[in-house]
């Protein structure tokens, strides 16, 4: 039997930059009017553990979130597919630079515990889709005086451990550290779920806790982002008629479209 | 990967379903070296037809949607791209069961198999629907869905294969060149094309395209936002894409609809949000397509709990995910209708605000009106040249669309008014009419009194003869004051305000023979004659009708309804010969009607003309002074009374309207609405209304209405006509009475137009055409007591004395034929007119 368990996930409302990105005029941010929004695909992993490893016991799933009101779209996304309870900082998103988003999810992090309800354990996405910062899952670990493992694609919860694991540049890496613990995630490990209907009409009723931040904000420092020239797009000709088929499932197995037992089926 | 070629017969741009039913359409009739252009890959460019719910349902209150919707689907079916699987209008409400019986009436009325079903019924077909929530249904086998993309393909390549065409995807349009008033050239950012004839057949971007010739395509882009739900278990123990019938929960405006192991259910319940055609994403912006806009969820949250109330344990199901969720863009006009046919640019052609259920029957109505100059399902409707000048404005289709959304699913009252964007057009004496209390209508953005509130003390005087109606429907843009208003009329006077009449003239040498080219009766009479006359298409069939006054040797003036006017001065305007030239006069000169039994007395205190009998005949016209103005009297009626149309300058209309009521008053005279001109005072006489009784798939003949010689000077039609005049007619129009109103609950019931006519009990009727009889008008007729009805009716039972019944709301009231021709039941010698 294991004991329930809390987890903290944290999410960004971000531009889906699926396809091509357009900045915005001050060069700080993607514009997303057009591509609309959604969280970073780490975080729709992270989400998705973070459900799993509550799940497990009967724990807890909070998701949080900085952001303005319309990030509640993405805390409202969450908990349509499974967390349980959810918490909105409110502010500027653009204005708040890795430490400061750090500095506010510890003091989350340390009001719900002084509120009985600790965070066993914290997850977040490896880097935001837009400003791809690759910091706050560090400077949350420093602040809260936690172990860290960075760019894991599985958790699960052993006991008062967690155990997690990643790709790293030799292969397959395997950390083991005491709760409370902070871990950073990368796609890869899970199938994030798509909401159902009564989980949807479930989180519409879930009460968000509204927060205000604790500190000023400083940023982050950026100057301005700048688009690399398009890529070249490059037209590989397959084959014509029923002789491309193989051609197109090797390409198919190769995106991860196929596997390659289920093209047989 | 074809090149743009430099030049083309007919360029088509857009390789959606209208344009590729379009190309085969044309290709099989004959055309040759046809260019379509898309601006993405085929099969699938990325317009609306991509992301369509591709189901169909047959019945429309409109005739005109409805004959293309059934065309579209033999043409799918010949394709073999149609899967039947019947289809539910299920109601939660007692309202919603009643505009059910009206739709089943429409079914009738059109020929479409359905009936009214009961909840038990719907779930034995449905099972995971919870009969609970609902009351009843109207259940149409005829329901089905299409692959629209596979239709697209297989039309597209019919045209290629008989060589008539080159197909150019991913090419963008970049401007249209018009020279002389003719479309010359559509470039693109692969090179120009010179063309004889473009057709923008590019959906939601239409506006766009046509913005480059100057040509107004009034469409706005909308969202309509669907979700997919699955895997269904039980959707997915069943075979294929559609097993189970498609749900269309009225009243919530929301549909369900399966497609394979997935549940769609998309919705018209929210907001409107419209999109301007130049904000629509570009295909390298879009995750999706251009038309699949992300999904708004905040707009679909009640619509998702509606839904889950009606099938819980299929949306509820285990595993079954949101798996996809798009704010779907499509196209929305400010009447519903589409936009198709020539434009103002001679060779620029449109065929857009069409979706999935109507896209083939419009490729095949399109096409044989671009090689007949006429289509065999009349689209008069959808004609792009209806546009009055205010329609053209992207703010009005962005408001009326926004007020219309809502209403896609919803009772909408055959007489009900827009309240968006009114007031666009007001009369001289429009103050004069609110004061009192006109109720206004809308026609050509024209605020109309219907009735006059002032009038109200006429119904204590008339009691029961102002025909009151009992049940909310019936009177709904309604009042008995209407009927008060025509009793007043015909024992005294009215004045009528007309000032929407449509007005231009033809002058100048060809003028003569302009008029004489169009027109079906003789426009060579003596200047001072007024002319009553239809018009007519190449095929025999209604253009018009209207009235025309020669005014001088080269000197003609056409006076048409408001609504249609537009069109009705478009095909004057290319019918022209010679130098004649075409000058519309609507925006200066307003008409005021004066008819009944006191109007000579009015009309001889007001002037020092002879407006004795002798002095002024019947159908003649002339110009006299009037209260110190110039006036413009023509001896017309279109209500069976004594009278004049007063034809006056804008500046002195309001005076002439003061001078005619204080005048008037004298005698007993009250202003009188349209309620009385439109309908009532119109019916008594048995007179037939273009876009009513009279349209493209209507002759002369059938309507009553020839005369006994045919002019020499050939017109429009004439051939055709003449043929006409040797067949025996195969629907005869009648005018009816109801012999008892008196429903099963003991309410008197009063029919407002499209009911079914039947044998007395029940059974179907068929005209020569194939067609069922319908009622194209309905109305009081006050003088003689009676609830009149219009009607089509096959030759052997237009016969006075025939018993028959119409079905008003799925009850059958008795009915008997009073007229087979424009015999009037209301003086009919034409005596009052004298």
């Amino acid at each position: 039997m294991v004991p329930p368990v809390s987890v903290l996930v944290c999410v960004k409302r971000v531009p889906d930059i699926t396809e091509e990105i357009v900045l915005s005029e001050d060069g700080q941010s993607v514009d997303g009017r057009r591509s609309g929004f959604t969280m970073s695909a780490h975080e729709e992993c992270a989400v998705e553990l973070a459900v799993q490893a509550a799940g497990t016991g009967g724990g807890e799933a909070t998701v949080l979130t900085i952001g303005d009101a319309e990030a509640v779209e993405q805390l409202r996304n969450a908990l349509a597919v499974g967390c349980t309870a959810a918490t909105h900082v409110v502010g500027e998103p653009f204005s708040f630079g890795p430490a400061d988003v750090a500095r506010e999810i510890a003091a989350v992090v340390r009001a719900h515990g002084e509120e009985g309800r600790a965070h066993d354990l914290v997850l977040l996405g490896n880097d935001a889709a837009d400003t791809g910062d690759f910091q706050v899952g560090i400077r949350l670990a420093y602040e809260l005086g936690r172990p860290v493992v960075n760019g894991a694609s599985m958790v699960e919860i052993d006991g008062d451990h967690v155990v997690a694991v990643g790709e790293g540049p030799a292969g397959q890496e395997t950390y083991r550290v005491p709760l409370p613990a902070v871990v950073t995630i990368r796609e890869g490990g899970v199938e994030p779920r798509y909401p159902s209907v009564p989980g949807r009409l479930k989180a519409k009723k879930i009460p968000i806790e509204e927060r205000q931040p604790v500190g000023e904000p400083k940023g982050g420092g950026r100057v301005r982002m700048t688009l690399p020239p398009p890529t070249p797009s490059a037209v590989q000709i397959l084959g014509e008629g029923p002789e491309a088929a193989p051609a197109v499932v090797d390409v198919l197995e190769k995106l991860g479209v196929l596997s390659p037992g289920k093209a047989a089926q | 990967m074809a090149d743009v070629p430099g030049s083309a017969r007919c360029v088509v741009i857009g390789a959606g379903i209208v344009g590729n039913s379009l190309v085969h359409h044309l290709a099989r009739l004959g055309w040759r070296d046809i260019v379509q252009l898309d601006q993405g890959p085929l099969p699938n460019p990325g317009g609306s037809t991509g992301h369509a719910s591709n189901f169909i349902f047959l019945t429309d209150h409109s005739r005109e949607i409805t004959d293309l919707t059934m065309d579209s689907v033999a043409q799918y079916q010949e394709m073999g791209v149609f899967t039947r699987c019947g289809g539910f209008e299920v109601a939660r409400t007692e309202e919603r069961m009643e505009e059910l019986r009206r739709r089943m009436s429409s079914a009738k009325a059109w020929g479409i198999e359905g009936e009214l079903v009961t909840p038990e019924f719907v779930q034995e077909k449905v099972p995971f629907l919870d009969k609970d929530q609902i009351i009843g249904a109207f259940w149409q086998p005829g329901v089905g869905v299409v692959d629209s993309l596979r239709a697209g393909t297989l039309m597209r390549e019919r045209a290629l294969e008989s060589g008539a065409l080159t197909t150019v995807p991913n090419v963008e349009v970049v401007g249209l060149d018009v020279e002389d008033g003719r479309i010359r050239r559509v470039r693109t950012d692969k090179g120009d094309i010179e063309a004889e004839y473009v057709v923008i057949a590019c959906g939601v971007w239409s506006p766009k395209i046509g913005d480059m010739a100057g040509v107004s395509i009034p469409l706005t882009p909308a969202v309509h936002q669907m979700i997919s739900v699955g895997p269904c278990p039980q959707l997915a123990e069943h075979e294929g894409e559609i097993t189970f019938p498609i749900v269309r929960d009225m009243d919530t405006f929301c549909y369900e609809r399966q497609h394979g192991a997935d549940m769609e259910v998309g919705s018209y319940a929210h907001r409107a949000i419209l999109m301007e055609p130049e904000d629509i994403p570009t295909i390298e912006q879009s995750k999706l397509s251009p038309t699949e806009l992300p999904f708004t969820e905040d707009d679909f949250d009640t619509q998702l709990e509606q839904a889950y109330e009606l099938m819980p344990e299929l949306l509820g199901a285990d595993g079954a995910e949101i798996r996809y969720a798009i704010n779907g863009l499509l196209s929305l006009t400010c009447d519903g209708s589409p936009i198709l046919g020539e434009s103002h640019v001679k060779g620029l052609w449109t065929a857009a605000a069409v979706w999935i259920k109507e896209g083939p029957g419009v490729g095949r109505a399109v096409a044989e009106w671009m090689t007949h100059g006429f289509s065999e399902i009349d689209v008069a409707n959808s004609d792009i040249a209806r546009f009055h000048e205010h329609q053209k404005r992207r703010e009005h289709t962005r408001l009326r669309t926004t007020e219309s959304f809502i209403k896609t699913y919803g009772i909408i009252h055959p007489a009900e008014q827009y309240e968006s964007d009114r007031n666009q057009r007001l009369s001289p004496m429009y103050d004069s009419q609110q004061k009192l209390g006109a109720f206004f209508y809308e026609t050509a953005g024209w605020e109309r009194p219907h009735w006059y509130e002032s009038n109200a003390g006429l119904l204590e005087q008339y009691g029961d003869a102002v025909m009151p109606r009992e049940h909310e429907w019936d009177s709904r843009w309604w009042s008995p004051i209407i009927n008060a208003e025509h009793l007043r009329m015909r024992e005294a006077a009215g004045v009528i305000d007309l000032t929407a009449f449509q007005l231009f003239d033809i002058e100048g040498a060809g003028a003569l023979d302009s008029v004489q080219r169009t027109c079906v009766a003789q426009c060579d009479v003596a200047v001072g004659k007024v002319i009553y006359t239809p018009v007519l298409d190449a095929n025999g069939g209604f253009r018009s009708d209207l009235t025309v006054m020669r005014l001088g040797d080269d000197h003609f003036r056409v006076v048409t309804g408001g609504a249609h006017g537009p069109a009705d001065r478009q095909w004057f305007a290319d019918h022209l010969v010679g130098d004649a030239v075409l000058t519309d006069r609507t925006d200066e000169i307003s008409t005021i009607g004066l008819w009944g039994p006191r109007a000579r007395d009015i009309l001889a205190s007001l002037t020092d003309a002879d407006v004795s009998h002798e002095g002024f005949p019947m159908l003649s016209c002339r110009e006299i002074t009037v209260n110190d103005a110039t006036v413009l009297a023509s001896r017309i009626s279109y209500v069976g009374e004594l009278g004049w149309e007063l034809y006056v300058s804008f500046d002195d209309a309001a005076a002439l309207w003061e001078a005619l009521l204080e005048t008037g008053d004298r005698y007993g005279t009250v202003p009188v609405g349209i309620g009385v001109y439109g309908t009532t005072g119109r019916i008594e006489k048995g007179y037939r209304a273009y876009g009513y009784e009279l349209d493209a798939e209507r002759t002369i003949i059938e309507a009553g209405m020839q005369r006994p010689k045919v002019k020499a000077a050939d017109f429009v039609g004439r051939e055709r006509y003449l043929a006409q005049r040797e067949e025996a007619p195969k629907t005869v129009l009648c005018t009816l009475t109801v012999d008892d109103h008196t429903s099963s609950s003991g309410q008197k019931r009063y029919m407002l137009g499209g009911e079914p006519i039947l044998t007395r009990d029940g059974g179907t009727l068929t005209d020569g055409h194939g067609h069922h009889p319908y009622v194209t008008t309905a109305g009081s007729a006050p003088s003689l007591g009676k609830h009149v009805l219009l009607a089509y009716l096959p030759p052997e039972q237009a016969v006075i004395g025939t018993e028959l019944a119409v079905s008003y709301m799925e009850e059958l009231y008795p009915v008997t034929v009073g007229s087979v021709d424009a015999t009037p039941l209301f003086d009919p010698n034409n005596e009052r007119m004298r």
